[in-house]
């Protein structure tokens, strides 16, 4: 049963100051802030390290911070046997969204980063099969995305109201 | 007055009579507009992909072919239950030797393992530290199995 | 070939005779295709269940739309679920109706404003005949629908219509 911080010093301790930030000044528990080209690594090293032993990957969801124009991923894992906690995020500029996959270390993120994707546009390097999941594949723009303007028509049918 | 074969042909007559009654004037009837999209193929509303008709398991067939047999068998059985009383152990040693000889055609398939009811094995993927969930590719007699 | 099919010019007295035949025979037994999509369901599955029954007025469900007279959409259509449904439609034989059932399947519902992916209202894609609102409508609802098309039904003619 581990706290955030510890896991921290743990991470900082093993991939060093500018892979791993903590972020404090939220409302529930600390997270963790990791660089988007290490997220791999990291994810794998939480998975398989014996204290860590977080085997399961709860949730995966993609935002869009209109403010900073940079769109960020979720991660929330847990581990069912040491049963701790812990937030993970990647933020990555509006520019250039390219996100590490981990879904060779989780296998639920197969589908959770193809909703990413399909939400908010984020592409996952290294995603077996990265297509739209819940829109249909023609779909123009990414809805989920602060600045989105919904299509007038699609396919004959009239999309507004 | 008829015959009591006439009576069943007088009534299978009837029975093909009004049933054609019946479907000739539902087709007087009914509004017919085809159209194409209303002659296509039914796939829950998706485009209709590949072949309606598809391979099925071979151990239908061999049930099937063994239930034959033994309907025949049983239909032989049904005149000779009601009288074998009046021949006596006759008729019952006839008999005898008639199901003993289909019997040892059936413990033969039986010990040859022809009704092997070959059911799809589960394959549990094991998980494994440090690599992850491994899931062991599949066969190809087994393959072949799922699909048909 | 449909021999009394929209052929007579006028109505007279044999004609609508056999419309009143034809129209009581199709409304007494409307088999509808049931197209449960979200809520409406079950509310639909109430209707059909033993407390308001279906069977009382010949209502019973069929699975495919080659058997159904009618076709129930009951819940927020989806816009990748639009032509699915507009192909089921076509493959229903004639004569078909179609019950918009709930807010949704009328007019987009409750996600008329932000849906991005809803269809506001089925009858962007195909004909409707009546419209039941609420969300969900009661089972009772359902009923004065069914009853509503009954008296739609009872006003068709094998007589074509004249055109001005």
């Amino acid at each position: 049963m581990k706290k955030p911080e510890d896991i921290y010093a743990i991470l900082k301790e093993r991939f060093g100051e500018e892979k791993v930030a903590l972020k404090e000044d939220v409302k529930v528990v600390p997270l963790i802030v990791v660089a988007p080209d290490a997220i791999k690594e990291v994810a794998k090293f939480l998975r398989d390290d014996d204290d860590l032993d977080f085997d399961y990957l709860m949730c995966l969801s993609g935002v869009h911070y209109q403010k900073d124009n940079t769109l960020g991923v979720t991660y929330h894992i847990n581990s069912t046997r040491k049963k701790h906690s812990l937030t993970l995020k990647c933020i990555v500029p509006e520019e250039n969204p390219h996100v590490q996959s981990i879904e060779s270390v989780w296998k639920t993120a197969n589908w959770h980063e193809r909703e990413a994707y399909d939400m908010t546009g984020i592409i996952f390097d290294g995603h077996p099969d990265l297509r739209r999941i819940l829109c249909p594949d023609d779909w123009d723009g990414f809805p989920l995305r602060k600045d989105y303007k919904v299509q007038e028509y699609y396919q004959g049918m009239k999309v507004p109201y | 007055m008829l015959t009591e074969f006439g009576k069943v042909f007088l009534f299978m007559l009837l029975g093909i009579l009004v049933v054609a009654a019946s479907m000739i004037a539902a087709w007087l009837l009914r509004p017919n507009r085809p159209s194409h999209e209303k002659l296509s193929t039914y796939e829950c509303g998706e485009d209709p992909v590949g072949e309606s008709w598809i391979r099925f398991n071979i151990r239908f067939y061999v049930v099937a072919l063994m239930f034959l047999i033994f309907d025949v068998e049983v239909v032989l059985l049904f005149p000779w239950a009601v009288v074998y009383k009046d021949f006596g152990w006759y008729a019952f040693g006839a008999m005898a030797v008639f199901v003993s000889l289909i019997f040892v055609g059936f413990a033969y398939e039986l010990g040859k393992g022809d009704l092997r009811w070959d059911k799809p094995v589960p394959r549990i993927p094991r998980y494994e530290k440090g690599v992850g969930v491994i899931e062991e590719p599949v066969r190809r007699e087994e393959r072949e199995e799922v699909l048909t | 070939m449909g021999l009394l099919d929209k052929q007579f010019e006028n109505s007279n007295i044999i004609i609508t005779s056999i419309d009143n035949l034809f129209n009581w025979a199709r409304l007494s037994s409307l088999w509808y295709m049931q197209f449960g999509l979200a809520c409406c369901a079950i509310e639909m599955m109430a209707a059909a269940a033993s407390h308001y029954d279906f069977d009382r007025f010949g209502i019973i469900p069929r699975a495919s739309p080659r058997q159904a007279d009618v076709m129930i959409v009951a819940g927020t259509v989806t816009i990748k679920m639009g032509p699915r449904i507009k192909r089921l439609y076509e493959q229903m034989a004639e004569p078909r109706y179609v019950l918009s059932m709930g807010s949704c399947a009328t007019c987009g519902g409750p996600y008329w404003e932000h849906g991005y992916h809803v269809l506001k209202g089925v009858d962007r894609v195909i004909p409707v005949d009546v419209y039941i609102p609420g969300c969900p409508p009661r089972p009772e609802a359902l009923f004065e629908g069914f009853l509503k098309l009954h008296e739609k039904i009872r006003s068709e003619s094998l007589a074509k219509k004249k055109t001005a």
